[in-house]
């Protein structure tokens, strides 16, 4: 009875309320309600103490607040993400007054606008749960963080109203000074963005890595958590991390809507929105490999238990997990290139058909080292015949020289397959060209390998010259040739003559598809990677500082941590889709009354069709 | 079969290689079927990947298999047609059974090796300062009670070790002691193979608890001369 009493209260309050973000509201209501009652039925603690730990029945408390704060940290990741290339497409419209950016920046905007109030809402639930379940451990937070909670509140107060100022205004600052105050109100916009970021990094990462003083200020104590071991490379690889979210998660909407539309402008629209949306994912993820690299580095480093349980312990396997994750994502991107040399530059395929099997063979190269484990999953006869669970010959490809190796050959052979597109469909002028090109072949050729050379060499000399010396090494390489190569190329398609137009709105489904597949594989990513540094603390809440005394303090196993990171994955694409298509509503419905105009023949969404070449 | 007799040669060929050929390549071993199934796995993708790369290819590679599978007509291969239909589900219940099913042999493990240290054991250095003498002491160590498994030149080639799976480690390989700190190596050979924690399942260590025979000042000799004499270093942040 009472669950029907409570059900008629929700629905009562829903009906009263009115307005766009009804269903926001009604939403953190309903959670609220039905949480409130189940939090008071499984407190634990002394009965002489403050409660320190409360449960819910069936889900449990832990599991319902890490489903609850992934979600968070995905929405937040897409929120923070967004504005960085919705305010360079901005700028880029802004000075080179190309306006089809414009209206790129604005679609970004939009998809932001609506998915930042999901973004709150599931972190007031999270904080709720937190304050909720984890008292001891909250109050613990607090004492050291208050200084830093209250300018989080601000951080957010100003992002809020920057955001209203920023999409609200939009089309009425478009012009003139107004423009540039528009383009100032962007800037603003992210550097809030980012602080946003950081801030609550700091807590997060005080806890695996955690700085604390007992005497000083309020704000000394505060200071001091915060720039934490860990604090840094946490920030830059979040914040790579976001913009490959962010620009993959764009790449999928505009590949979904792709799949959708009817007309030819909608079309090379949506088409040239997955491009800029995969490049942009692609263009985080060069970076993201040595990100992860220097985080993990400093865990192990801050603490040798932390970095084995990581990197050779019960939690390894999630980075064999993880490198096929990487893998797909890398194939998926280049992929997406090659489809669109093959279908948007006609002709180009014979020219690049060789160039691309090339690609394939040494990305799936690349990607059987990355995946190759150190030890082996192997049954007792199997274990027998190699002598235990390391592979007498392919042992060695397991361990971090043959990975940083393959990974910086993977985002080499990724940068030239952009390279490869940019110069597609064109025909050098230059009087230089000849020798350009042989620079560039040299450049890539030396760096490939002085890559593989370092790799091989890694082997022999003691780990810290490896890891300070061989690995930056390594990523220095990469850097100079996408620092070289880049401006050359441009330079050299300056003076070049057209020979094929770029076709936009004839890639076949397989490339919305593709774009799909490759914002699952980034969301998959986040899930297993936030599962891993969340156990890394194993049974503490504060690592070495506060035990976690509840009965969860064991790490899940990885099957069932999976079905956790499963579901977030799901639950985070259901909501990404509702949210999107609750922001596209007005684009539908202003499109039904022009419909007709522009339109292909037979109106065949790719979808149903494909493109026009297959639907021939 | 037309463009689909080249990916189906690739992927026999690659099947060929990795359970025939690569095993035989001097110092090499069998691979578990773990590693073919990834193995092939890529292949595959390979293949698709590329023969999906545009409309001809695609049309080319996919082309026949839609034909045999749904097209009218097919004359002869009609019945190995019903013969992959009726095939192919009880393969996948056959796959399924065989995972599921109870059995008599052992799991296939997925054994964690080097497992995470015990906290006391993580802020630990070598007291013993590094001299010839001590390395020298440590070799002499080594030889009287970690060579008889772990071998004289430090390869896990010991006289014992043939009557031990998983074999003793190989400390000259480049990817066992030279990955870790040295206290990690103190807490190992002090704690031995009982000693190993939870995540070391199925704790496969016939490692002797030294902590009962020898002084810690002796473990951290031994450690000093193991990698002195396996030319590897430990891993440092300095």
């Amino acid at each position: 009875m009472s669950a029907i009493r409570e059900v008629e209260t929700v629905q009562r309050a829903l009906r009263a309320m009115r307005g766009q973000e009804r269903w926001l509201l009604g939403l953190l209501f309903t959670a609220g309600w039905f949480l409130l009652p189940s939090m008071g039925l499984a407190a634990e603690g002394t009965t002489a103490g403050p409660t320190e730990y409360r449960d819910i029945p069936y889900i449990g408390s832990r599991n319902l607040v890490w489903i609850v704060a992934q979600l968070h940290l995905l929405l937040a990741g897409f929120v923070l993400g967004v504005p960085i290339f919705a305010w360079l497409c901005e700028v880029i419209a802004w000075r080179g007054g190309e306006k089809r950016y414009d209206k790129l920046a604005k679609e970004f905007t939009k998809l932001l606008t609506s998915a930042y109030a999901t973004t709150a809402l599931f972190g007031g639930i999270l904080l709720f749960l937190l304050v909720a379940f984890y008292p001891k451990l909250m109050n613990y937070l607090t004492d050291v963080f208050f200084p830093s909670f209250l300018l989080y509140c601000l951080l957010f107060l100003l992002e809020t109203a920057t955001l209203y100022l920023y999409w609200y205004g939009w089309d009425a600052m478009q012009y003139g000074r107004k423009k540039t105050l528009h383009v100032f109100l962007g800037f603003l916009l992210n550097f809030f963005a980012l602080f946003i970021m950081i801030v609550p990094n700091a807590w997060a990462t005080f806890q695996s890595s955690p700085v604390v003083i007992a005497d000083g200020t309020a704000f000394e104590r505060a200071w001091a958590a915060t720039w934490n071991p860990t604090w840094w490379p946490i920030n830059i690889h979040r914040l790579i991390a976001n913009v490959v979210l962010g620009g993959y998660i764009c790449g999928a909407y505009a590949g979904v809507r792709y799949l959708s539309v009817k007309s030819t402008e909608d079309r090379e629209h949506y088409d040239w929105m997955g491009y800029v949306g995969n490049f942009i994912g692609v263009f985080g993820l060069l970076a993201l490999p040595f990100a992860g690299y220097w985080l993990m580095r400093e865990i192990y480093q801050y603490n040798q238990q932390m970095g084995i349980t990581l990197m050779g312990g019960f939690l390894s396997w999630l980075f064999i997990i993880q490198a096929m994750l990487i893998g797909v994502l890398f194939l998926g991107s280049n992929y997406y290139f090659w489809l669109g040399i093959t279908y948007r530059i006609p002709g180009s395929e014979a020219k690049y058909r060789r160039a691309m099997l090339m690609m394939l063979i040494s990305l799936l190269l690349c990607l059987a080292v990355w995946m190759t484990p150190h030890s082996l999953v192997a049954s007792i006869e199997e274990a027998q015949k190699m002598g235990g669970a390391h592979h007498p010959l392919l042992g060695v490809l397991g361990v971090m020289s043959a990975k940083m190796t393959v990974s910086n050959l993977m985002i080499l052979i990724t940068f030239m397959s952009f390279v490869m597109y940019w110069r597609a469909g064109k025909q050098d002028t230059a009087g230089w060209a000849k020798l350009g090109k042989a620079v560039m072949g040299a450049v890539l050729v030396l760096a490939s390998v002085a890559v593989i050379v370092l790799g091989i060499w890694g082997y022999f000399v003691p780990a810290i010259v490896r890891i300070n010396y061989f690995s930056t090494s390594q990523v220095a390489i990469v850097g100079f040739v996408i620092l070289t190569i880049t401006p050359l190329t441009a330079l050299l398609l300056k003076s070049a003559k057209t020979t094929t137009e770029m076709v936009w709105g004839s890639m076949p489904p397989r490339a919305g598809y593709a774009l799909v597949l490759n914002a699952v594989m980034v969301i998959l990513l986040m899930t297993l990677m936030g599962y891993a540094r969340s156990s890394s603390r194993v049974h503490w809440h504060v690592y070495g500082v506060m035990r976690d005394t509840s009965p969860y303090a064991y790490s899940p196993a990885l099957g069932s941590a999976s079905l956790i990171m499963a579901f977030c994955t799901f639950f985070f694409c259901i909501l990404v889709a509702f949210i999107f298509w609750v922001a596209t509503m007005g684009d539908k419905y202003k499109a039904a009354g022009g419909a007709g105009k522009g339109e292909l023949p037979h109106g065949i969404p790719a979808m149903a069709g494909g493109a026009p070449e297959e639907r021939q | 079969m037309g463009a689909l007799g080249k990916p189906i040669i690739l992927m026999v060929g690659m099947y060929a290689f990795l359970k025939f050929v690569l095993p035989n390549i001097p110092g090499s071993a069998p691979l578990p079927s773990s590693l073919i199934f990834l193995y092939l796995l890529l292949t595959a993708s390979g293949i698709v990947i590329f023969e999906t790369l545009s409309g001809e290819s695609k049309d080319a590679f996919w082309g026949p298999i839609q034909r045999f599978l749904t097209g009218e007509n097919i004359g002869g291969l009609q019945s190995l047609r019903y013969g992959v239909f009726i095939l192919f589900p009880l393969l996948v219940g056959w796959q399924t059974y065989g995972s599921t099913a109870v059995s008599d042999l052992p799991p296939t493990e997925s054994r964690t090796i080097h497992p995470a240290p015990p906290g006391e054991y993580t802020g630990l250095s070598n007291p013993v300062p590094k001299t010839p003498e001590n390395i020298m002491q440590g070799k002499g160590f080594y030889a009287a009670y970690c060579s008889p498994c772990h071998g004289g030149n430090f390869d896990g080639k010991g006289p014992a070790a043939r009557g031990y799976i998983p074999a003793p480690a190989n400390f000259a390989d480049p990817t066992t002691i030279a990955m870790l700190q040295e206290s990690y190596l103190f807490w190992r050979i002090k704690k031995g193979g009982v000693g190993l924690p939870i995540e070391g399942a199925p704790w496969k260590s016939a490692m002797p608890r030294w902590e009962v025979e020898l002084p810690d000042e002796w473990i951290w000799k031994i450690i000093m001369g193991e990698y002195d004499g396996a030319h590897q270093s430990p891993r440092t942040w300095e």
